[in-house]
């Protein structure tokens, strides 16, 4: 491999690993608030538990999301030097905002929660863990602003470098931040790591109900669990989900096709592909999809609220301007489905609590502990996706401020010169083995932690 | 004072918050190598634990906003440095999970291996940030269009080991008076001797890199006789003075005042000669980075300012509220603990 697939899939790695965590520090955050305040408010013991079970699972995750972290920070100046001095004058800026608004919050209030408990008044208590939330879910805003702009970039020009080269330009702040994309994302990210929360909670109480049904603390947690749960799980797919779609297609429509399977021009409206098997190869027309099950029109209709909105399929693209079929296509419908599953099983799940009987379902339990690394696969699911789908470009081509078109920064050209493949190579195997075993020692720690919440609380 | 000299300022109050903060807790975990028992490391773990992420963060900050300020400086910089940044990743790394999961498992072995993994952490960045410092006061090669000529061997030479050396030793002394400001009986005593200690190493070391700059990049002097220089000088001087007299003295936070002013002094004196450049390019001055040719637009440097003025003092306050929850000795119980 050469030195640019080697930084593009150290990247891959590095991000993909880091993407574990920030989801479920951000959903647990937002549940060890809701458990203290509880554990709070009613002077309630079993909450008071539930909570201090929950914060030792968001520690350990938040110290390995820090962690992996610092290497996104660093990573686009080592690896993608090209593409930093092209996006510097815009990126940096979300980029530095995330660390005055959302990280020195999220820590120094971690800090405070973890070991505060005894030198806290109860409500300072909470209330740090209240802004844990809040500077968690504020950093997933400008993260999520700095890749927006990637796609849907806004509020820009370009200019000609004095040493050669070019870099893109603020014009303004307010359109680069919220660019097109920057909302529908925005939501449909928290509420995903709301609903990767919320089936942690559901799933490792389920367990502990599965093992002893008189357990007070996992009672209160599972239902806690289950009522989060499908309130986000139903939201993440309506509205949020299906406006995240409906701007893809307005704003990246190359995107869109290839996410949706729609490979061939339709005289007329678009199809929704419900199942198909897509292939590259073979006499044309290819790419195409074999076995597909489709439903005429309604694609048209999701997208642009029209049963006969012509939707622009890969062949209005030159081939050249294409991201890669098979990946996009497989990992934007199995996160559909997977989204379609939280919704399901959370249904179910409310549905049984309701009538008194969950604790008794041990089914219904079963699917929620087996459910728990669910939505954590449906992130990566929508982030590669999203990432793959911008492909060929790491800046996608758009309008530039005084409405001149933007031609976009092609992936090919971002990345470092000075970085030889060897050096990659190395850094990508030594990141490799450290992020392998992390993921063993976190998953390990988690387990433990679970298991040991079960025991009587010590006098 | 134009936009790019105020964020030329804001990133050297950035870097000089980070080495007074996280330069403790480095230093901390770096003598935590030396523990006499487990117990007395427990203490080291637990005296930096509730602070030291909060510390990070302005690393993390003064990352982003170099990349935001002077994104040619992060470009160059970081692709040049870049198995070097690499290590350093790594050891960062491994110095936070291992605060975290040192105590999570009671076996001796476990606690063992993460214990060692915080202070080789530690102790690896402490003198890494050094050599990249020294590298950067030294001169890297830079060719026209900030095009990187260098080589990781390169980064090895012997000024900026020199230099990586001192921040080693600075950064320990710091960490052994924080450490003492915590600590009771033994353990507190023994800080005082290994500040004295380490105090005696830093000078010699500064006093050699001092020389060795003169040869080196004789233009970090330009400015010493003129006010702002002197003035610095003369506060670098009396800071240094003052760690071993407060330290005799008894007076533990006296003397980490002094080591903080110490620190902040020494980035201030390097800065103000330094001023306008950023990075010194070895193939000729001309094709060094100053903070105009490296520098994002106008409005960016300004949306920056807005940023960094709303969002600083908040951040201040609510650091140093954090402090005050922590503030007093750190006693075994606290911190994290096995369950």
């Amino acid at each position: 491999m050469d030195a640019l697939a080697l930084a593009r899939l150290q990247f891959a790695v590095t991000v993909g690993f880091h993407f574990i965590f920030p989801p479920i520090s951000i959903g647990l955050a937002w549940m060890v608030v809701v458990a203290e305040y509880l554990g709070w408010k009613k002077a309630d013991a079993d909450y008071v538990r539930l909570g201090k079970f929950l914060g030792k699972l968001l520690a350990i995750t938040f110290a390995v999301g820090v962690a992996t972290g610092i290497v996104m920070e660093f990573q686009f100046g080592t690896n993608w030097s090209r593409y930093s001095t092209f996006v510097g004058d815009i990126f940096g800026a979300p980029l530095a905002a995330e660390g005055v608004f959302a990280f020195f919050l999220e820590s120094t209030f971690m800090g405070l929660y973890l070991f505060g408990r005894e030198r806290l008044s109860k409500g300072m208590h909470w209330f740090s863990a209240l802004m844990v939330g809040v500077g968690s879910t504020l950093s997933a805003f400008w993260i999520i602003v700095a890749n927006s702009w990637q796609q849907t970039p806004a509020g820009f020009h370009v200019v000609d470098l004095p040493g050669g080269g070019q870099r893109a330009e603020l014009t303004s702040f307010a359109a680069a931040v919220f660019n097109p994309s920057t909302l529908p994302r925005y939501f449909h990210v928290v509420t995903a790591a709301l609903v990767t929360g919320a089936f942690i909670v559901a799933g490792v109480c389920a367990w502990h109900v599965r093992r002893d049904d008189k357990l007070a603390f996992a009672r209160k947690g599972l239902k806690l669990g289950v009522a989060w749960g499908l309130a986000f799980a139903i939201l993440e797919v309506m509205p949020f989900g299906h406006l995240h779609a409906q701007q893809v297609a307005r704003t990246q429509p190359a995107k869109f096709a290839a996410i949706e399977g729609l490979y061939a021009s339709a005289p007329g409206n678009a199809p929704l592909l419900l199942f198909g098997v897509p292939f590259m190869k073979g006499p044309p027309p290819s790419p195409g999809m074999a076995a597909p099950l489709e439903i005429p029109g309604l694609l048209s209709w999701m997208a642009f609220g029209d049963f006969n909105a012509p939707v622009k399929s890969l062949q209005d693209f030159p081939e050249d301007e294409r991201p890669p079929l098979w990946l996009t296509f497989v990992s934007f419908h199995n996160m559909v489905l997977l989204g379609v599953w939280f919704v399901a099983i959370m249904a179910l799940a409310a549905w049984r609590l309701y009538g008194g009987r969950l604790h008794e379902s041990r089914g219904v339990l079963k699917a929620l502990v087996i459910s728990i690394p669910l939505p954590v696969l449906a992130c990566q699911l929508g982030w590669v996706a999203a990432e793959v789908g911008r492909q060929p470009f790491i800046v996608y081509p758009g309008l530039q401020a005084d409405g001149s078109p933007f031609q976009g920064l092609r992936t090919a050209v971002a990345h470092s010169p000075s970085v030889g493949a060897g050096e990659i190579a190395f850094s990508l195997l030594l990141f490799g083995a450290v992020y392998l075993a992390l993921f063993v020692l976190w998953l390990f720690l988690m387990v433990r932690k679970t298991r040991l919440a079960g025991e009587p609380a010590p006098a | 004072m134009d936009l790019n000299t105020i964020w030329f300022v804001l990133i050297g109050v950035l870097i000089a918050g980070y080495a007074v903060l996280d330069g403790f807790d480095l230093g901390v975990g770096a003598l935590s190598l030396f523990a006499r028992s487990p117990e007395e490391r427990d203490l080291h773990v637990a005296a930096v634990a509730p602070v030291w992420d909060g510390n990070e963060v302005w690393l993390l900050t003064g990352g982003g906003a170099l990349f935001a300020a002077f994104p040619a400086v992060y470009a160059t910089v970081f692709s040049g440095f870049y198995l070097a940044l690499m290590l350093l990743l790594v050891a960062l790394i491994a110095r936070a999970v291992a605060l975290e999961f040192r105590g999570q498992v009671a076996a001796p072995g476990w606690k063992g291996f993460w214990g060692a993994a915080f202070g080789v952490g530690s102790l690896l960045p402490a003198i890494l940030f050094g050599v990249a410092v020294g590298n950067v006061l030294r001169g890297v090669p830079i060719a026209e269009g900030f095009a990187w000529q260098g080589s990781f061997l390169g980064l090895l030479n012997p000024y900026a080991i020199l230099v990586g050396l001192v921040t080693g030793a600075l950064f320990v002394m710091h960490g052994a008076l924080y450490l003492r400001t915590k600590s009771e009986g033994a353990l507190e005593e023994r800080m005082r001797g290994v500040a004295l200690r380490t105090f005696v190493a830093f000078v010699v070391l500064y006093a050699l890199g001092t020389v060795a700059t003169g040869f080196v990049s004789p233009f970090l002097f330009a400015r010493v006789t003129e006010p702002l220089g002197l003035l610095l000088t003369l506060l670098l001087l009396a800071s240094a003075v003052g760690v071993p007299v407060f330290t005799r003295a008894g007076k533990a936070r006296l003397a980490f005042t002094a080591s903080s002013v110490l620190i902040v002094a020494m980035i201030l004196v390097v800065a103000v000669n330094a001023y306008p450049v950023l990075v010194v390019s070895s193939l000729g001055p001309d094709k060094s980075l100053t903070i105009y040719n490296a520098a994002s637009s106008p409005r960016t440097l300004l949306t920056m300012l807005v940023i960094a003025l709303v969002g600083m003092p908040i951040v201040l306050v609510y650091t140093v509220l954090g402090y005050r929850v922590f503030r007093g000795k750190t006693r075994a119980g606290q911190g994290y603990q096995a369950v």
